[in-house]
């Protein structure tokens, strides 16, 4: 019998998986990001199965909010009209296909050779190290242990700001085109 | 009870069909997509492992994950943007510039 736990996770990964499918073959770029966005969030739900709670809701906030967001505009910035009619796949997807089919089974060998080892003890109570004011924890943890990867991180972003700009900025040849 | 083996073999899953998106595909914002697709699995492993070790190092460094993806997309869609105004087509096997 399974629990409600396993039906929640099996909806949700199966879910994830067919619509990350959808999204490496649809035609429409719009189409596909939308799948995109079906698989973030089914990805937030695992999260919360986790009790990674502040990660789910920076999930849906970051990934959802900005970055799909982000990228819907620049399909419609550079929409093709002709793009319907071309091929999807490029010339070497056949190896690709093989390549990748090898890469899952091999993770899939190594999971279930390891699995006994990964199994949680069934009756083990959580400690409430992680289940408790996640996002305060979590906030103690980052602002502490991690102060100055959490800065490098902020810097990062600050380049990428002006990459972005610069990178989107219409004049980008010295010859005045 | 899910075991942390599911939650690998569902990242594993979604990381191979991030891996067919970035190498068959010929559009880049789908392969843009592909990559995205490829972080959240490494995340799920992160974050899974946060809980089977009760720390919180794997949270933290799924967030770090997070930070990274939101700074690539701006830039990656930034150089699509530029890439397009320069050659006109958004296909990645017609963008051979640096091809000998």
């Amino acid at each position: 019998m399974m629990t409600f736990d396993q039906i929640l996770f099996y909806a949700l990964a199966v879910i994830a998986v067919l619509s990350a499918i959808m999204v490496i073959t649809r035609r429409n770029p719009v189409h596909s990001a939308l799948f995109l966005i079906t698989t973030l969030f089914c990805v937030a739900g695992i999260y919360l199965q986790l009790h990674a709670e502040f990660l789910a809701a920076v999930q849906v906030i970051v990934y959802v909010g900005g970055i799909m967001v982000l990228f819907l505009f620049v399909i419609m910035l550079v929409n093709l009209e002709t793009l319907s009619q071309e091929r999807r796949f490029n010339r070497q997807w056949h190896i690709a296909i093989l390549v990748s089919v090898v890469l899952l089974v091999e993770f899939g060998t190594i999971i279930w050779r390891g699995k006994a080892a990964l199994q949680l003890p069934a009756n083990q109570p959580l400690m409430d190290t992680l289940t408790t004011n996640n996002s305060e924890q979590l906030g103690v943890v980052l602002y502490q242990q991690y102060m100055l990867p959490f800065e490098i991180a902020s810097f990062l972003l600050l380049v990428a700001i002006i990459g972005a700009v610069i990178l989107a900025k219409r004049r980008l040849s010295s010859d005045g085109k | 009870m899910v075991g942390t083996g599911d939650y690998l073999i569902l990242a594993a899953a979604l990381f191979t069909i991030g891996v067919i998106g970035v190498l068959t595909r010929r559009n880049i914002i789908i392969i843009f997509m592909s990559i995205e697709l490829i972080l959240n699995a490494v995340n799920i492993n992160l974050v899974a492992f946060s809980m089977y070790w009760q720390h919180f190092t794997g949270q933290i460094y799924a967030l770090f994950v997070i930070t990274v993806a939101a700074a690539e997309a701006a830039v990656g869609l930034g150089i699509i943007i530029a890439l397009f105004r320069n050659k006109e087509t958004i296909n990645a096997d017609e963008i051979d510039l640096l091809k000998w």
